[in-house]
């Protein structure tokens, strides 16, 4: 099995198919889409390929260190970041082909005029912890 | 496992967990000892009751902890001295009856933890809750809540057992548990219900029985305030007929003993506004009148800008949207849940324009999925009328 992280963006992914901002829809297109999602992971609890889901807040800050005794330096938000994670989904998975293929249909989420968003998601294999024994 | 088994009463074995620590520390444990020691009887009868329940449940917890508390000190050379006085004092056996609850509750939620430790502290304590589904109900690692509960610990290492405290802080604990809601197996908001009655019972704290009134009654909505998808419905459009009658009955009761004792304090105001909009048969039948001055009050016990914020929102009801946005335009425009006040105030006054901008601009701040979701909904209903 291997763990690959799914993400979504709020900037910075190529434009979806159906790119209309969510408070466009219709409220019942809103919960379908939400009852999708849910489903989604459900699913993958199911079978056994559920690991972690979360979704960040837009805001965020930077933050660096500014030396000894001072305080850290903090910048932002910066209305231009051209990249911007909305959240994330780690499965587990037999292979990278399961991966797309689940991404693929977490893409296929319904949107305005409950038709897909076809919406570009990120795959992205986890480094693994150890080498494998190759001797 | 066969489907034979029966399931122990979780519920009655956590509710022993702090008389036993109590029973513990007074024959001579110290309080981090025999936490940690009722903690291990605890597992250990999670595991074992279903196949032996045994019939003092009480007297084996005492039995088992103590056991465990002796086996820890012998394995710690230099505690060696102190072992050797315990061992010589006399052993498991009948106990005073003296209810140490208060102390522990005091103990546990004490000034100089965090209040994230103090949570912690008091869900194991007191609640009863093994550190594994503390964790899982915090979403963080086993380990990691772990840590904050030895912490914890140290940090009030050299408080005694018999040191005053003052109740009004354990309620604000309980109150931050209460708020916590339900997630994993643990439903969070009947724990602190639970903790709540066991202090209300050991003290006469007005502030004390105003937040039991207040969980009551808000508790007494939940099965109104999620819809079968997981959506939330504003209090306006509850289905009022799911309300708990018994809980806002048994809140309304304890706030109105709180009341005359005439000690006015942050929660018995928040609850006589709960109490309020429970005695609304309908959503326009509610006392808002009474409700601006309740929260008048809580304006002038906590000087919160939430509760300026509320009491905007309260105001636009009693008086008109258009004197609620004058009150919210004295409050600062970061403050959380502005933009959504701002947009319920807009509606109302019948600018839908500025409503649909403001709720998407709340949305994009939510700090939860729920309310954002909710907030995305009403920017899209405003939205699809005005395309109408």
């Amino acid at each position: 099995m291997a763990k690959y992280l799914l993400l979504k963006h709020y900037r910075g992914a190529p434009d979806a198919v159906n790119n209309v901002p969510m408070d466009r829809w219709a409220p019942e297109e809103i919960s379908d889409h939400i009852q999708f999602m849910r489903d989604f992971a459900d699913r993958l609890r199911n079978t056994g390929e559920y690991v972690d889901g979360q979704a960040l807040q837009p805001e965020g800050t930077w933050v660096r260190y500014d030396g000894e005794g001072r305080p850290p330096i903090t910048d932002g938000p910066f209305a231009e970041t051209k990249d911007l994670i909305a959240g994330w989904m780690i499965i587990d998975v037999e292979s990278y082909d399961r991966a797309v293929e689940l991404a693929g249909e977490l893409s296929s989420a319904p949107g305005a005029g409950g038709k897909p968003i076809h919406e570009w998601l990120e795959v992205r294999p986890f480094m693994a912890e150890r080498a494998p024994v190759t001797e | 496992m066969t489907g034979e088994v029966p399931a122990v009463d979780e519920g009655a074995l956590r509710a022993l967990v702090p008389a036993v620590i109590g029973i513990l520390v007074r024959r001579g444990a110290g309080f981090a000892a025999a936490e940690d020691a009722v903690q291990e009887s605890l597992v250990e009868a999670l595991r074992t009751w279903p196949v032996r329940p045994p019939e003092d449940p009480r007297g084996w917890l005492v039995t088992v902890a103590w056991r465990k508390f002796l086996d820890a000190e012998r394995s710690d050379a230099s505690r060696r001295a102190r072992e050797e006085r315990i061992a010589a004092e006399p052993g498991p056996g009948p106990v005073a009856d003296v209810d140490d609850t208060l102390q522990l509750y005091f103990l546990c939620a004490h000034p100089s933890l965090t209040p994230a430790s103090a949570v912690a502290l008091t869900l194991r304590a007191l609640a009863g809750l093994t550190t594994r589904q503390i964790a899982d109900a915090y979403l963080v690692p086993e380990a990691t809540m772990g840590q904050r509960i030895s912490r914890a610990k140290r940090a009030i290492a050299d408080v005694g057992l018999d040191e005053p405290g003052d109740a009004r802080t354990v309620a604000r604990v309980l109150y931050l548990v209460f708020n916590e809601g339900y997630s994993g197996d643990v439903d969070l908001a009947a724990e602190a219900i639970r903790l709540a009655r066991e202090l209300h019972a050991r003290t006469d704290e007005p502030e004390v029985a105003g937040l039991l009134a207040l969980m009551l009654l808000h508790h007494a909505r939940r099965p109104a305030r999620t819809r079968a998808d997981g959506s939330l419905v504003p209090l306006a459009e509850q289905e009022r007929g799911r309300w708990n009658t018994a809980l806002i009955a048994e809140g309304v009761t304890i706030l109105q003993r709180a009341l005359a004792q005439d000690r006015l304090g942050e929660f018995q105001a928040q609850a006589a506004i709960a109490a309020l909009h429970a005695d609304a048969p309908r959503a326009d039948e509610t006392d808002w009148v009474q409700i601006v001055e309740w929260y008048d009050e809580l304006v002038r016990i906590t000087d919160s800008p939430i509760a300026r914020l509320n009491r905007a929102i309260a105001v636009g009801q009693a008086d008109g949207a258009g004197a609620g946005l004058a009150a919210l335009e004295e409050l600062d425009p970061r403050l959380p849940r502005r933009a959504a006040a701002a947009a319920y105030l807009h509606e109302r006054n019948g600018d839908r324009a500025s409503a649909a901008r403001l709720y998407a601009e709340a949305a994009a701040a939510a700090a939860n999925l729920a309310e954002r979701d909710h907030l995305t909904r009403q920017a899209a209903r405003l939205n699809a009328t005005s395309r109408n």
